[in-house]
């Protein structure tokens, strides 16, 4: 097999986004006619990697070779010609044209300059065909299932000299029958000799289709691995990076429920996406880590929690009170607030300054009619910046030119400048470096020794155990197993995360 | 020195200044300024008094587009806010009367208002994207003042009226004077309150401020409120310059000068940071072009595409991409002499 020569090779990869380093020196290979799996959690790398392969970002350092011929390509249709498609998670087609439209987008038949129809169908026809798909090449795209969609853009990333074929998440929106429909359709371009990327947070899935698995963690490479060489509890760990055996900072013994009285109390919480019928209580300065793998739930849970998405059904208690968290503000108001897991997405406002970043939730609280005096917002933010050592100390740059760890700390500020009772964070560490993870965790102790209750959500599960007084494990939208930390290891928490069948292992 | 050429109002300033003085060369009495009856007439004047319309709708639009929207109907807003005001003064027995001019300001202020509440609710309540939510007022709103007008270029001749396009008070233009003061007291609303730095917040990134406990919904609803009641104000002084109520050549294509203005002020149009001076300073570039034009005597049929020619050259001007691009390009080239006398020297060695 590793006499083959790889059919695309990445050397030394490294991506820089300002300061920060998406991908630093990673190694990548791809085997013609296999499948093959990139794993990792959230800022892995992942994307990161699949848009250098697609010309989508340009490397910083390394090397990209196709067919033993060093590439490099200045946007994704140069990828294209070189035979490389990517399929996205959400489909990127046109729903108000017919199959046959999207599939020849851009490549249109033409006779005597006119598009034509019938070639075009024909085309289409000839095409779903060889996937073994009946679809009706004349009828409008958005007429049929999401899964035929994702389907009908796998059809049109296949050309005559597709070489590779990137699958980015593919399956989160098919049902069971249609991702089985979808393996078929690979495992026939496999025998093809196309050599596919398939990127997908379903562990089942992965170990039924892909042949290799390289594992990314925080930009870097962890390894590459035949798939059933690799046990699924190991593919795991390697992915949430795991050192043997650490010893535990901090492990206040408490059973299973929370000390003290619960701040907060959730009965049956579902929300549409991601979490169902979740129980969970936290008692007054309690912090709660929770576990769970990227997609188990664990994020759903956390907005579930905070007033981001609404509830199908359930209850939420504050103090013994029912209450309707149906926005952001709202559950602010009651003391609840949510640190987002995406700081550039929905967390910093980037162009603004680090003063009115910190600011922000407390003048929005406020009123914004009744601004906080200048001289006051500028004392605020800068004991905040102090107090969590926030840097450059430069209240007027904007914050989005800060490192990550500082963004993280902006965040925290301007949740903490609210004087919450509960804090939710969600991966608060997360890409960002070891001295600030160990100031943010310390912080989380500190915040919880003065009364505050934390639920504390890292993919680390060390983390979750140094931090957390107990660990509630979310694994497929439910709330598996609340433990107290103390009696976890590292080892133990990881069967939990890992699999339902394998409690022993 | 520094400091000063990287602000943001240099370039935009620069282009205002340039305009200026290339007025004063073709014709020196461009800065002149005399005094009438303790009133001031000049050319300068008259842009200020000119301006003030699109000043207006600009200032308006500039908040809206802070919110990441854009406010397509504020033409069509002057329009209804001419047909009504000058509807009712027609109507009255008195077109003079103060009392009845004042009820049809007021009349016609308030029905923008909703006009703009319905702009505002389309957009931040049922979610529809800005562009669409004010398209439909744009071309419908004619239709509206028109159905008021009864088909008709209602005309009045009502002196408290006129006042308001030709008056003077303290020697200078009422006109002007009211887009001081809509310059004045959005300046304090937006920065004296927390609402300027709330619709930054909310135009640069909306989820973000929404879990930070924004009430980006009222934010976004008051700017469309905001740009419709500033639209009214600048239809009634159309209409008073005019003396009349034409819904058809009332603030036909203004929205997409304003839209001009503010963009020459430096304000993108992704939204977020946003500069009420800037918005002005872009007005008053506008307004000069438009004056330079006919005083440079360009054929009507000619000046848009004069006009287009100087706008484009003032964005160029103001593109920071390529400046940087022209200070890099003469790098290299630099770079490229000095590495050739470099290979020249070692040759002669």
């Amino acid at each position: 097999m590793d006499e083959v020569r790889p059919l695309l090779e990445l050397t030394g990869a490294t991506v820089r986004f300002g300061a920060d380093a998406a991908l630093s020196r990673v190694d990548f290979r791809l085997f013609p006619g296999e499948v093959h799996s990139l794993m990792g959690e959230n800022g892995a790398g992942k994307s990161t990697l699949i848009k250098a392969i697609t010309g989508a970002l340009r490397l910083d350092e390394g090397t990209l070779t196709l067919a033993g011929d060093r590439v490099e390509f200045a946007d994704p249709h140069a990828a294209q010609r070189a035979g490389i498609s990517t399929v996205y998670q959400e489909v990127e087609l046109l729903p108000n044209m017919t199959v046959a439209e999207n599939i020849c987008l851009g490549r249109e038949p033409r006779r005597g300059g006119v598009i034509s129809t019938r070639l075009m169908n024909a085309r289409a026809a000839a095409l779903l065909a060889d996937l073994g798909l009946e679809v009706d090449p004349a009828s409008l795209l958005g007429g049929h299932s999401v899964a035929v969609q994702q389907l009908v853009a796998i059809a049109r990333a296949i050309s005559a000299d597709l070489r590779v074929l990137v699958l980015d998440e593919p399956t989160s929106s098919l049902d069971l029958d249609e991702v089985a429909e979808l393996f078929r359709i690979i495992r026939e371009l496999k025998s093809r000799g196309v050599a596919i990327l398939f990127v997908s947070h379903f562990l089942d899935q992965v170990y039924e289709i892909c042949d290799r698995v390289t594992v990314l963690r925080d930009g870097a490479l962890v390894g590459e691995y035949l798939t059933h060489e690799l046990l699924r509890i190991d593919l795991v760990q390697k992915m949430l990076g795991r050192g043997v055996a650490e010893v535990r900072a901090r492990g206040r013994a408490v059973d299973d429920a929370p000390a003290g009285e619960a701040v907060l109390r959730a009965r049956g919480v579902s929300s549409a996406r991601g979490i169902q019928d979740a129980d969970l209580d936290l008692g007054e300065g309690e912090v709660l880590g929770v576990a769970g793998l990227l997609g188990s739930g664990r994020t759903s849970l956390a907005r579930a929690l905070t007033g981001v998405t609404r509830l199908e059904s359930g209850v939420i208690r504050i103090e013994d009170a029912d209450v309707h968290l149906d926005s952001p503000r709202r559950a602010m108001s009651l003391g609840v607030v949510y640190s987002s897991e995406d700081r550039r997405r929905d967390g910093i406002v980037a162009e603004l300054s680090v003063l009115d970043n910190i600011t922000l939730a407390l003048q929005s609280e406020q009123g914004m009619l009744r601004q906080i005096p200048a001289a006051r917002r500028r004392d605020l933010a800068a004991s905040w910046v102090e107090a969590l050592d926030i840097r450059p100390p430069d209240l007027d740059r904007p914050a989005g030119t800060l490192s990550g760890g500082n963004q993280q700390k902006v965040l925290l500020a301007r949740l903490l400048a609210l004087s919450p009772r509960v804090l939710v964070l969600d991966e608060p560490t997360r890409g960002i470096d070891v001295g600030a993870k160990v100031e943010i965790q310390n912080l989380v102790a500190e915040l919880a020794e003065n009364g505050m209750s934390v639920v504390f959500i890292s993919a680390e599960l060390e983390e979750v155990l140094r931090v957390g007084d107990r660990v509630a494990v979310v694994r497929d939208g439910r709330i598996t197993d609340t433990v107290a930390a103390a009696d976890l290891t590292a080892d133990s928490l990881l069967a939990l995360v890992a699999q339902p069948g394998e409690d022993e292992g | 020195m520094t400091a000063i050429y990287k602000h943001r109002l240099f370039w935009p300033l620069v282009s205002l200044l340039t305009l200026i003085v290339i007025n004063f060369i073709a014709r020196p009495q461009f800065l002149k300024i005399t005094v009438r009856d303790g009133e001031l007439y000049g050319p300068l004047i008259s842009i200020l008094r000119e301006s003030a319309p699109l000043m207006l709708v600009a200032l308006g639009m500039t908040i809206v587009i802070a919110t990441r929207g854009i406010d397509l109907s504020v033409g069509a807003i002057m329009a209804v806010s001419g047909a009504v005001a000058l509807t009712i003064i027609d109507g009255a027995s008195d077109p003079s009367n103060m009392g009845t001019v004042t009820i049809a300001i007021v009349v016609a202020i308030l029905v923008s208002l909703v006009l703009g509440v319905w702009n505002g609710f389309l957009v931040s309540v049922v979610g529809i994207q800005p562009i669409i939510a004010t398209l439909v007022l744009m071309l419908a709103g004619r239709g509206v003042a028109l159905l008021i007008t009864g088909g008709f270029i209602t005309t009045v001749n009502s002196d408290p009226f006129s006042f308001i396009a030709s008056g003077y008070v303290i020697g200078l233009p009422f006109a002007f004077l009211i887009g001081v003061v809509a310059i004045v007291v959005l300046s304090i609303v937006e920065r004296r309150t927390a609402l300027g730095v709330l619709t930054e917040a909310v135009g640069i990134n909306p989820e973000a401020s929404r879990l930070a406990g924004v009430r980006s919904r009222g934010i976004i609803w008051g700017a469309y409120i905001m740009s419709g009641t500033l639209a009214g104000v600048a239809g009634l002084i159309y209409a008073s310059n005019i003396k009349a109520a034409d819904a058809n050549a009332a603030g036909v294509f203004i929205e997409l000068y304003a839209i001009l203005a503010v963009v020459l002020g430096g304000t993108s149009l992704n939204g977020g940071k946003f500069s009420i001076a800037g918005t002005v300073i872009g007005v008053l570039i506008i307004q000069t072009l438009d004056s330079t034009i006919l005083f440079l005597g360009v054929k009507s049929a000619q000046s848009p595409v004069f006009f287009a020619v100087v706008v484009v050259v003032v964005v160029i001007v103001q593109s920071a991409r390529l400046r940087d691009g022209l200070a890099a390009m003469s790098g290299r080239l630099r770079a490229r002499r000095e590495s050739a006398q470099d290979r020249d020297k070692v040759e002669v060695a």
